[in-house]
């Protein structure tokens, strides 16, 4: 038997006990000390965020008019472990709804993502009446409480397009941007959309401490913690609401759009998207979507369509200034022009057609008469230009100079979503004639504003701004400023000059568009009495029907003031039914009526689109 | 003798008797703070659990000086009668006692209850000590493998196993206290130091690591992971002949038993024991909110602690009943989340020290019966640390066993007063007498 050292055991246990203590120790430092996700943790148990919601900014307009504001609404909340002992059967009645609705809510309360213990929403944006029998019997429904937060109220139901709306955060964006959780609101479009983080302010954050079953034990840390909300900045948009408002009359029973544009800022007057809609639909509740799909699914009208933004239209006759202006800046032509013109383009057999107006004009006649074999020469004169041996460079140099008008870029406004048009390139050309299968001839109703060629209605307008300004535009954009202090992105206040800069021409070009309002003009029809009128007259041929008739034009004459660009959908000759809408608007914002009451009656009751009035035409 | 009860504490351990002073008086604040609230502040308000504990602190006080005052002998003398006595008590309970919570393991006077199966553990203890202090379980290494001899070898460790495990099993399967029940094994610490083999320690400790490697992975990887272990092993140490080549296949075939075991013991454990080891070895998935929710808020109250932890009365965890059972089992959730890393680590030191104390104590006992009396003590107060910290730091399977002096509950406090207070007792009386 070998001698055992039994007292020497202890160690052994000893230290058995200390190494089973190190190892808790161990343990304990890294929960208590080094992992940080059971503080987080304890957070999420026993705080629990309120938020308060912040007003969204105002809209005025650029007198000063609210466009838009805000009107409270108020959303019932439901805690479904705290429903014990509600007064289920009264809160049915005052929601008007029956018991299967109210126990799918409430299983819907219970269930991912949201929890038993904590709040969500369980009737949307109570109407009035609604909320007002609520309050008086909820101290009856246990469980239940009232979040209030505002939502998008507009004075006048107009400029649908240009303000956009307001709805519920995706769930992407919610996941990809922590300032949102589901069920926030945001700009989905229009203003509301680009000026989102300017309008939408601050939410500010009560935090409470909770106990497990979430009820409210007091404020976290006293309150130091909370942030009060912060309401959204005022937007002072550079709309004119009566001209908007004057404008949308006229457009109605129409498809098209209008731009106005004050020339020498850059801000956008007016914009018109034709048919429209009343901004408030696509405000509430329950009512919001009920709207919202009938409006997406009328696919006749398409009145969520902003036409003014992203309907892309062959410019038709009014392209010819463009061309006017590059011929002349490069010494092409002169005042004292003249080519033949035989009811069509002599060289190509007579086409591109044209009508009867008295023999080959000079320069500025051809404007005002809108001559297209005129314009089909120019065009030629430009792309097989001496100074480019070869045809493709004269064709590029046409193409780089006319997009620095705006047609083929976006513009970069301060809307979303505008399209770019187009403008062809060569290599489009050598795809569909093939290298070297294509001249400047062919492709000649290009100087007319046709083929491929097309143009948003805000280029357009852009177009006619930038000669009003006799060569150059201020990016458009639709608000004076942001704020009390109307602060401006410098980008707008930034000219952008066009690549065309001798005054003569613009002063030729000038000439013609005032040709135009005057006797054996295209739009000899709307002249004004006492204002100057310089415009130009569209007919853009389309695939989709009768022409397009388009017409823009700016006024007055010296230190303009406006700038229109107007497109009605297969209404037939520009002088009919566009330029009226233009020299009426015109009137409206530089005299605050018109002199031409009869034009006014005939344009608003004017429905197009069910065919009425189409005929009754007599002007030419 | 007389001389000495002039002065009770003369020749007590003075450390001992101040460090369990201070963890009941520790004990007790945190008590105070996991059940605080603003409207109950008066500390002798019976209606809430510290009011009720201070009676039972006070009782404590009682039971102790009491067992100064008895003479040392009284303990030795009657060990197998408190054996004999409180076995029955705890059996009678079956028939006697309330059902509180599912298990009936309580006695009921008027509003107090007591639960025999903690007074066990000193009895238990005592018994043991007796028995061991007569007989030896050292056994002669030179034996041969013959029956006669192993019968001699090993008579005595087995009636020392039998002491321990009749006990357990009238805890665990007559009152179904498993926690209270699984206490015993801690005596296996009291016989290794008696004089055990050690091999049995280490076969025990591998088969606890083959059963819970087989359940984290599958059985046949288990087997596989067993026999290449035991090859290596006997390949590199064991010399080779055809003696140690049935050695080797008999260990392996009791590995195998184990292995195969795993899954029938599992199966037959109770659902929420099934899903207490599974969050321990993460098994499957574990639903926080419903098996995993102890553990986890357990150890969210102590995590969110930090180094300092929240302050006396500020834990936010604790204190809004987010911890389940937090004034007993859990108690160490409130000394982790108000008291942080330096608390928490200041009680496993403090109630390090008294287990080593008592040791170091026992070791220098001349009578046999208070050393093994010694050891049975700081075994039973280590199994009640380990178990309980483990389990709230995710490191145990959940076990409902109180923290020695800390935990809310009178049965507990009192029988770890008795326990501890025995041996302060036997101590003190160490050079009178050689037992």
């Amino acid at each position: 038997m070998r001698n055992v050292q039994l007292s020497d055991r202890k160690l052994i246990i000893g230290g058995f006990f200390c190494l089973i203590a190190l190892i808790y120790i161990i343990r304990l430092f890294y929960i208590q000390v080094i992992d940080d996700q059971y503080k987080l943790a304890a957070d999420n148990n026993a705080i629990r965020r309120m938020t308060e919601y912040p007003v969204r900014g105002y809209i005025f307009d650029r007198k000063g008019k609210l466009l838009v504001q805000n009107e409270p609404s108020y959303d019932l909340m439901i805690v479904p472990k705290e429903t014990k002992g509600c007064d289920t059967i009264s809160l049915c009645e005052v929601l008007q709804i029956n018991k299967t609705e109210y126990l799918r809510r409430f299983k819907k309360a219970c269930q991912a993502p949201n929890s038993p213990r904590k709040e969500s929403i369980f009737e949307k944006q109570m109407s009035a009446p609604t909320y007002a029998a609520l309050q008086e019997k909820l101290y009856r429904f246990k469980g239940f409480f009232v979040q209030k937060r505002t939502v998008r109220k507009y004075p006048r139901p107009i400029a649908a397009h240009l303000l956009g709306y307001v709805g519920e955060v995706t769930k992407e964006k919610a996941e990809k941007d922590f300032y949102y959780r589901e069920g926030d609101y945001i700009g989905v479009s229009g203003i509301e959309k680009s000026y989102e983080e300017v309008l939408r302010g601050k939410k500010g954050v009560q935090k409470a401490i909770t106990d497990v079953h979430n009820k409210i034990i007091g404020r976290y840390m006293n309150g130091k913690d909370d942030t009060l909300a912060v309401p959204g900045k005022p937007l002072y948009c550079s709309i004119d609401m009566t001209l908007q408002e004057y404008g949308e009359l006229l457009m109605k029973g129409k498809k098209g759009a209008v731009v106005a544009i004050e020339p020498s800022t850059g801000e956008i007057l007016a914009l018109i998207s034709a048919p429209s809609y009343d901004p408030n639909l696509l405000v509430g509740g329950k009512e919001r979507s009920r709207n919202f799909t009938k409006l997406y699914y009328d696919s006749l009208n398409l009145p969520l369509f902003n036409r003014a933004l992203t309907a892309m239209y062959p410019p038709g006759s009014i392209f010819k200034l463009i061309d006017a202006l590059i011929a002349q800046n490069d010494g092409l032509i002169n005042r004292s022009t003249v080519f033949p013109c035989a009811m069509g383009y002599p060289p190509m057999g007579g086409k591109p057609k044209c009508h009867a107006h008295g023999g080959g004009k000079n320069l500025p006649g051809s404007i005002s008469v809108s001559c297209n074999s005129y314009y089909s020469y120019v065009f030629r004169e430009i792309v097989d230009q001496k100074k480019y041996p070869n045809f493709i460079d004269g064709y590029n140099h046409w193409r780089e100079t006319v997009k620095t008008f705006g047609p083929g870029t976006h513009l970069e406004t301060d809307l979303p979503y505008d399209k770019p048009g187009n403008v062809p390139s060569v290599e489009y050309y050598n795809k569909v004639f093939g290298k070297n299968g294509w001249r400047s001839n062919t492709i000649v109703s290009l100087g007319i504003g046709q083929a491929e060629l097309l143009l948003v209605p805000l280029q357009m307008a852009n177009v006619v701004a930038a000669i009003a300004n006799r060569g150059f535009y201020y990016t458009p954009h639709c608000i004076q400023g942001v704020g009390n202090e109307k602060f401006l992105d410098k980008r707008f206040k930034q000219k952008h000059y066009v690549g065309v800069q001798k005054q003569e021409a613009y002063q030729n070009v000038i000439d013609g568009m005032q040709g135009a309002m005057e006797p054996g003009g295209t739009a000899y029809a709307n002249r004004l009495k006492d204002i100057i009128v310089c415009g130009k007259t569209g007919t853009a041929q389309n695939p989709h029907g009768q022409s397009h008739a388009v017409f823009l034009a700016f006024a007055p004459r010296d230190n303009p003031k406006i700038a229109i660009a107007c497109i009605v959908e297969n209404a037939g000759f520009g002088g009919v039914w566009s330029a009226p809408v233009v020299t009426l608007m015109m009137e409206k914002y530089l005299k605050g009526k018109t002199d031409r009451p009869e034009v006014e009656k005939r344009v608003m009751a004017a429905d197009l689109i069910n065919g009425k009035n189409l005929l009754s035409t007599g002007f030419h | 003798m007389r001389n000495n009860q002039t002065n009770i504490f003369a020749g007590a351990d003075r450390l001992t008797i101040l460090t369990y002073i201070l963890l009941v008086i520790l004990g007790w604040l945190n008590i105070y703070a996991a059940v605080y609230n603003e409207e109950h502040q008066n500390i002798f308000d019976t209606t809430q659990k510290y009011g009720k504990q201070l009676i039972w602190i006070g009782g404590a006080a009682i039971i102790a000086i009491s067992i100064l005052l008895i003479d040392a002998n009284f303990y030795t003398a009657f060990a197998y009668g408190f054996y004999g006595f409180l076995l029955a008590a705890n059996i009678l309970v079956l028939f006697l006692g309330r059902e509180i919570k599912g298990s009936k393991s309580w006695f009921r006077f008027g509003d107090i209850g007591i639960q025999p199966a903690e007074f066990m553990k000193f009895a238990a203890n005592l018994a043991l000590a007796k028995f061991l202090s007569n007989s030896t379980i050292i056994v002669n290494q030179q034996f041969r493998l013959r029956l006669r001899d192993l019968i001699k070898n090993y008579r005595n460790t087995f009636y020392a196993l039998v002491i321990i495990i009749i006990p357990l099993i009238v805890i665990k399967f007559l009152q179904d206290e498993t926690g209270l029940a699984i206490v015993f094994i801690a005596y296996v610490i009291v016989l290794y130091r008696e004089g055990l083999s050690v091999n049995f320690l280490i076969f025990g400790l591998l088969a606890a690591i083959l059963f819970v490697v087989a359940l984290v992975v599958s059985q046949i990887t288990s087997l596989i992971i067993a026999l290449a272990v035991i090859s290596a092993a006997s390949f590199l140490f064991i010399p080779r002949n055809r003696k140690s080549l049935i050695s080797v296949v008999l260990v392996f075939v009791c590995a195998s038993g184990v292995v195969l075991a795993t899954n029938y013991v599992y199966n037959h454990l109770e659902p929420h024991q099934k899903v207490r080891i599974d969050v321990l070895l993460g098994r499957g998935t574990v639903d926080l909110k419903k098996e995993g929710y102890n553990v986890n808020q357990a150890k969210i109250a102590i995590g969110s602690g930090g180094f300092i932890g929240k302050g006396y009365l500020q834990g936010t965890q604790t204190k809004y009943d987010f911890v389940p059972e937090q004034d007993t089992d859990f108690i160490f959730c409130t000394v982790g989340e108000e008291w942080g890393f330096l608390g928490s680590t200041g009680v496993i030191f403090l109630e390090l020290f008294l287990i080593l104390r008592v040791i170091f104590l026992a070791e220098r006992q001349r009578s046999g019966f208070s050393r093994i009396y010694g050891y049975g003590v700081s075994a039973i107060l280590f199994f009640h640390l380990a178990v309980n910290i483990g389990m709230t730091i995710g490191l145990m399977p959940v076990i409902g066993i109180p923290l020695p002096f800390f935990s809310y509950g009178g049965s507990s406090l009192w029988a770890f007063t008795i326990l501890l207070f025995i041996f302060i007792k036997l101590d003190a009386n160490r050079l009178l007498i050689l037992r």
